[in-house]
């Protein structure tokens, strides 16, 4: 009898988003938006400003429910918004105390590999821009989540602080996480897939279609 | 739970760094109690008669107070999206912060009831009604102001609207409370004032988390 070779089915995504689609007020934000992402992948959200990256992306998280279509998500996510949400009266460590309590990785290592060890007990309000960018960004560096979703994770950010976090992204993929990232300026990152959303912003009201 | 405790643990912190919030509750409390003795007289039966309606209102006014910055300042600085994918059901994080604005605003003005009540000449015996019923008050203003604050958020002059919602549905609560905190002085039995007090906040306690979730998804979504 002959042996039969292992299977070689491909993994399962662990993202499967099948024509979404989401409306804000009476304007269409998203129309029929499918992807799937699988370990290892990142996956880059382009398009122009209003072209809804950013709506995907809480869609996704489920921070609002699509209005057509089915997300699939098999695993956890670890957020990054547009806004850093710090309180500037707080220091860094307080302020990443929650995101340390309920994660998995440790706050002193995340706080070394974004280089903000140092800043560890000053307010936020004396932190720069790309400063809270990075402490926004130990949030999902703490969580230990598979997926990341990242809205313009690069914001403010210095060419050396791009490059640490294009080495923090790769770390994670090689680890067989993976990641949707909106973002309009190129990343270090290598074999990305991209995806781009084209702008709506042209379409008729849905009382006028 | 972790998350739940956590959750709370987090704006306990917070309130203590920012100590603010209730402080200017605390003082509003005091400084609009101390009022009506200049306003009605000071007849001291005047004001032993009218005290415990007068520490009511005081709390139900300065309860107000920090429910505008309640979900309005995480939602502006994305805190409310973060604290939304924790895990927790909405109801269950709408939940946690009204119990943390209970422990920072309703606790405090229990305390302050004490020494505003003597002022206002409450008898020793008549406090602990008072404050029995404050206490239940306060936590059915609390997980109504929660409410209240969730569904203005994101509207346009929420500020303005809050205290339209709350101030008609705290109505009873004010009612029964009011009764309870006279019994003392009437002589009459508090204990339908307490019923009807806890009934109000046992209604409230899976009613107002659930629609103050509802009011989170709908701001962030």
């Amino acid at each position: 009898m002959i042996p039969q070779p292992p299977s070689s089915a491909p993994p399962p995504p662990i993202l499967d988003v099948r024509d979404v689609t989401v409306f804000r007020g009476d304007r269409l934000v998203l129309d029929g938006v499918s992807l799937s992402l699988f370990p290892g992948d990142a996956m880059i959200l382009t398009g122009p400003n209003g072209a809804g990256k950013s709506t995907l992306l809480r869609t996704i998280s489920g921070l609002r429910k699509p209005d057509g279509g089915t997300v699939d998500r098999q695993t956890e996510i670890a957020w990054l918004g547009h806004q850093d949400a710090l309180k500037p009266g707080l220091t860094l460590t307080q302020n990443l105390a929650l995101a340390a309590k309920l994660g998995k990785n440790q706050m002193n290592e995340v706080l070394e590999a974004l280089d903000l060890a140092f800043l560890a007990d000053l307010p936020a309000r004396l932190l720069s821009s790309g400063q809270k960018r990075r402490a926004a960004f130990a949030r999902v560096m703490l969580s230990g989540a598979e997926l990341w979703l990242l809205d313009e994770p690069t914001v403010g950010l210095d060419v050396a602080s791009i490059e640490r976090l294009g080495a923090i992204m790769a770390e994670h993929r090689a680890k067989g996480g993976a990641m949707i990232v909106t973002t309009h300026v190129p990343l270090p990152l290598e074999n990305t897939r991209s995806h781009e959303l084209p702008s709506l912003a042209n379409s008729e009201p849905l009382w006028l279609s | 739970m972790t998350a739940f405790l956590a959750l709370i643990d987090r704006d306990l912190r917070m309130a203590y760094r920012f100590g603010a919030d209730t402080l200017a509750s605390l003082l509003f409390f005091i400084l609009c109690g101390s009022l009506f003795p200049l306003a009605l007289g000071p007849s001291p039966d005047l004001l032993r008669h009218m005290g415990p309606g007068i520490v009511w209102v005081c709390a139900l006014l300065a309860s107000l107070l920090p429910l505008d910055r309640l979900f309005g300042s995480e939602l502006e600085d994305g805190s409310l999206d973060l604290l939304m994918l924790t895990g927790l059901p909405a109801y269950a994080v709408a939940f946690a912060k009204m119990i943390a604005h209970w422990l920072t605003t309703g606790l405090p003005l229990l305390i302050a009831a004490i020494p505003l009540g003597v002022m206002l000449g409450v008898k020793g015996t008549e406090l602990p009604l008072l404050l029995l019923g404050l206490m239940l008050g306060t936590m059915c203003l609390s997980l109504l102001g929660g409410m209240a604050a969730s569904v203005v958020l994101g509207a346009r002059r929420g500020g303005v609207l809050l205290p339209l919602l709350v101030l008609p549905l705290a109505t009873p609560v004010l009612i029964f409370g009011a009764a309870s905190s006279y019994a003392g002085q009437l002589g009459t039995s508090s204990a339908a004032g307490f019923d009807l007090l806890g009934a109000c906040l046992l209604a409230m306690l899976p009613l107002c988390p659930l629609a103050a979730g509802q009011g989170l998804k709908a701001a962030v979504g």
